[in-house]
């Protein structure tokens, strides 16, 4: 396809909408963009492909459609969003940026893919005091991609990513 | 019907179904992480249920989205199995039902991962990763209800006796079924049940529960006979949507 020509093409208009993605947060946890969760899977000279995090995630409505409008903002109309669900996505996808922003934030960030199916997480570090020391409460937290856990040492409850 | 449409069809209809069952647990559950689990379990069925109608409406052509499969469509047409559509009951009636599914449809996706049916290998490659927490879920309530106190074991074993018969029917292959098998696209439930068998012996011994006595299969879901209960629950579920069309947020 032949780029309209006042557009700018291949890394130059992905480094550009990249950018603008990075300020899109996630609705459901604010500190980190939908570019640190991992889900802008492709830029296209006329579309730009996501991929949603879980099958029932409420949030993948509120992420399109925020997605839209910052690219409206942009000028960058053109752009269809197309939704692909393989290669599934995992919290292996999540940046190591997105990794310290959601321990910064409070939440322990997923274990790496090693963990995954396995469900015997080894316990997570606490964001609050770094003590290995901790405990799952509930493996279903305030969102569906997070359990509940609470740390042994400084007796702080708090959010964990669940590797996915 | 084209039997992948049928075959989408039935895959759609048990989490929706199971789905719209979990969240009216949502404010009730006896514990706020029962609640949340619940919700989250119901949530993730929906979603996939979703996907599954969407192909099952595209592959049929004629303009059908998720929605309209969802809340269109009257209780001859469903093809979910009957287990989903049990009452909720008790807690440890939810749990059995639960239990019996989760165990089940996280061999059938694991399956269906290898379909050569690309969107089906898609849903299921990214379904199989909530389903096991799930059944780890269901299965972890089973050990807490079944080896607990007096009145929970009590619950639980009547809550496994009602769902039981009810088992048969997810392991059954028709001739829509056999056609896919053939072709690659469709899992068959059939090679599932060894292993079925052994995560739920082993589940229960953990228990300290027995296997409820064989008794009569009850079937007829994946061909539209359902039970009362459906008909209630798609007169909750699809009320708005008929009450007023095209309605939106
Ligand atoms: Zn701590």
């Amino acid at each position: 396809m032949k780029a309209a020509a006042h557009a700018e093409t291949g890394e130059a208009l992905k480094d550009r909408v990249l950018e603008i993605l990075s300020h899109v947060p996630d609705p459901e946890i604010p500190c980190v963009s939908v570019v640190d969760l991992g889900i802008v899977r492709d830029v296209r000279e006329d579309a730009l492909v996501i991929t949603p995090t879980y099958s029932g995630c409420p949030a993948t409505l509120a992420i399109a459609s925020a997605i839209r409008s910052a690219l409206d903002r942009a000028g960058l109309g053109r752009l269809r969003i197309e939704t692909v669900l393989s290669p599934a996505w995992t919290t292996d996808w999540i940046s190591e940026e997105g990794r310290e922003k959601l321990r910064a934030y409070g939440i322990a960030p997923p274990p790496h893919g090693a963990a995954r199916y396995s469900l015997r997480d080894a316990p997570a570090a606490c964001p609050r005091c770094g003590s290995p020391h901790t405990e799952e409460i509930s493996r279903f937290g305030s969102t569906p991609c997070k359990s509940l856990n609470r740390c042994l040492a400084c007796g702080e409850p708090f959010d964990r990513f669940k590797c996915h | 019907m084209k039997p992948l449409v049928e075959y989408a069809l039935r895959l759609g209809d048990d989490g929706l179904v199971l789905g719209q069952q979990l969240s009216e647990w949502c404010g009730h559950s006896p514990m706020l992480e029962i609640d949340l689990a619940l919700a989250n379990i119901g949530l993730d069925l929906i979603g996939q249920s979703s996907h599954f109608l969407k192909l099952a409406g595209d592959t049929e052509g004629e303009g059908r989205d998720a929605d309209v499969l969802a809340f269109h469509r009257d209780v001859l047409d469903f093809r979910n199995a009957l287990l989903v559509e049990q009452p909720n009951g008790d807690f440890a009636q939810t749990i059995a039902r639960q239990f019996l599914f989760s165990n089940w449809q996280e061999l059938l996706m694991r399956e269906l991962m290898r379909s050569h049916d690309a969107t089906l290998s898609a849903i299921a490659g990214k379904a199989v990763k909530e389903v096991v927490y799930h059944a780890r879920f269901a299965n972890e309530w089973m050990v807490r209800l079944g080896d607990g106190t007096e009145e929970s074991r009590n619950r639980i074993i009547a809550g496994l006796e009602w769902m039981w018969r009810f088992v048969d029917e997810l392991f059954a292959v028709d001739a829509t079924v056999e056609e896919l098998i053939v072709r690659g696209v469709a899992v068959d439930p059939r090679l599932l049940r060894a292993e079925w068998d052994a995560r739920i012996a082993q589940a229960l011994a953990e228990a300290t529960l027995e296997a409820p006595k064989p008794r009569r299969a009850a079937s007829g879901g994946r061909s539209g006979h359902h039970s009362e209960h459906l008909g209630h629950l798609l007169t909750e579920m699809q009320f708005l949507p008929r009450a007023y069309p095209g309605v939106a947020w």
